[in-house]
């Protein structure tokens, strides 16, 4: 696919490797491979079966680590790691905690694992975890063990900022969408799902904490542009244009371009019969410019399936002025799914591949972009988190 | 003294299901338990202290709530799931 002019700028070089597609379920996780050509493609797993996998990752660092965070409905939240893509498994001998209240405290408790982050190219055994309740935790060793971010955790705001009885999200509060800009390991974001969420950014290395919501609506507060409470779904950080930000929110579809501290609407120049709710935001791996969404319907209950049971995916490719439809292979009709938050991912060849994971248990793929989508797998269990990883370059 | 275990605690015992731990309270008894078999603590117990909601601990058949539990050697420990959903 012919380059565009920022992509061009970036000088990024595309993966011409196979690619692994790594799925979350409700039910265990699973492991697709492909050949170079991504035209083959063989499933592993499940791995861990019966677990509630909300995220599987691959450490891009070396390209053999995988952490999973896993719970069962007995059990409490764990993390297993492989270091040699999945051939073997081990625990996590600390997983993510938070620590002990003091008499009179608030004493949270980590109910699920939901997001993992592989640290900055520099920190190379360094990961961040969000969790439900929203809580942001570090490792030093590779995932094996975790201590809480207490500048996060412990931030004089962060009652207001968490709190534990305020609209919680149906699977409870979440800190997701942990992003680290490339040029500063210290520079963080996260983004929250809760009674005070919103997307927060830490300059410090996660000593301190600042609300990063001007711009994002809160239709759902009595003030629709309050400072926190927003509702970001998904947050994305351009990897070579780390100052473009991307968010598919609970209220649109808003982009920032940093110094400029203001969330930008672009989903309002999606079509109207469709809108600009959704879950999940992908981006591409060279251009700023081109970002996915999966739309689903946000209108009068929310019943979040695809609108009209008809999915499909919408590409920008000029940072949110024109958006197009590309559902070419996907269900033309009564297909009732959604893609969750973490449930599409892109990987770095040219052209791009697509991967999306269906509440249906359906992984479907795109080698072109989108322009056209196949079925990789059927019947997997309720899918939570897609994630495309190189295995080689 | 003797400790039965739910299904989903195999994967740390090798598969067995009937173990055995030492400790005079019940938190000394878990504490043992996750040296023996490391991570089943934290599985059933969270940071707080507290037993997790869909675990159950009986002692001589009796449902413990709380971890502050006296225990003697003939004591019978079960560690056993509640219902959890689909």
């Amino acid at each position: 696919m012919a380059a565009s002019a920022s992509e061009k700028a970036l000088g990024a070089k595309p993966a011409t490797g196979a690619v692994a597609v790594l799925v979350a379920t409700r039910k265990g996780a699973f492991l697709l491979r492909s050949d170079r050509a991504r035209r083959s493609w063989k499933l592993v797993g499940p791995h861990f079966l019966g677990h509630i996998v909300h995220h599987v990752v691959l450490d891009p660092r070396d390209r053999r680590t995988l952490l999973v965070a896993a719970r069962t409905g007995h059990l409490g939240p764990t993390l297993f790691r492989s270091t040699d893509l999945g051939k073997h498994w081990k625990e996590s001998t600390r997983p993510p905690a938070f620590r002990k209240a003091a008499e009179g405290e608030r004493a949270r408790v980590v109910e699920h694992v939901f997001w993992l982050a592989p640290g900055h190219p520099s920190e190379p055994d360094v990961w961040y975890a969000g969790t439900s309740p929203e809580g942001l935790f570090r490792s030093e060793d590779g995932g094996q063990t975790w201590d809480p971010v207490a500048g996060f955790n412990d931030h004089p705001r962060n009652a207001e900022w968490t709190p534990p009885e305020i609209n919680p999200t149906p699977d409870g509060p979440i800190l997701h969408s942990i992003l680290i800009d490339p040029r500063d390991p210290r520079h963080l974001y996260i983004g929250m799902s809760g009674g005070g969420g919103g997307v927060f950014e830490s300059a410090d290395g996660g000593r301190d904490w600042k609300p990063l919501n001007a711009g994002c609506r809160a239709d759902f507060l009595p003030d629709p542009f309050p400072e926190i409470g927003q509702d970001p779904h998904c947050v994305r950080l351009h990897p070579l244009a780390p100052d473009v930000l991307y968010q598919q929110n609970h209220c649109g579809i808003y982009r920032m371009d940093r110094p400029a501290a203001r969330w930008e609407r672009i989903g309002e120049r999606m079509p109207k019969a469709v809108g600009d709710i959704g879950f999940p935001i992908t981006l591409h791996p060279r251009d700023p410019d081109t970002a996915w969404v999966f739309p689903m319907d946000g209108t009068e209950v929310w019943p979040r399936t695809s609108p009209g049971g008809k999915p499909a995916v919408y590409v920008t490719r000029d940072g949110g002025d024109h958006w197009k439809r590309q559902d070419a292979g996907l269900p033309r009709r009564d297909a009732w799914y959604t893609v969750l938050r973490q449930g599409m991912s892109a990987d770095a060849h040219d052209p791009v591949g697509l991967y999306l994971g269906t509440t249906g248990g359906e992984l479907w793929a795109s080698r072109n972009e989108g322009a056209r989508w196949t079925c990789l797998a059927r019947h997997l269990p309720k899918i939570l988190g897609v994630e495309a990883a190189e295995l080689g370059r | 003294m003797k400790v039965s275990l739910a299904t989903p605690l195999l994967s740390y015992t090798g598969k067995r299901r009937d173990v055995e731990g030492d400790g005079a309270t019940l938190a000394e008894l878990l504490a043992d338990l996750d040296r023996r078999y490391p991570g089943i603590r934290f599985r059933l117990i969270d940071e707080q202290g507290g037993i997790r909601p869909h675990v159950r601990i009986f002692v001589n058949r009796v449902q413990m709530r709380g971890l502050d539990v006296a225990l003697a050697p003939t004591d019978e420990v079960q560690v056993l799931q509640s219902l959890s959903g689909g």
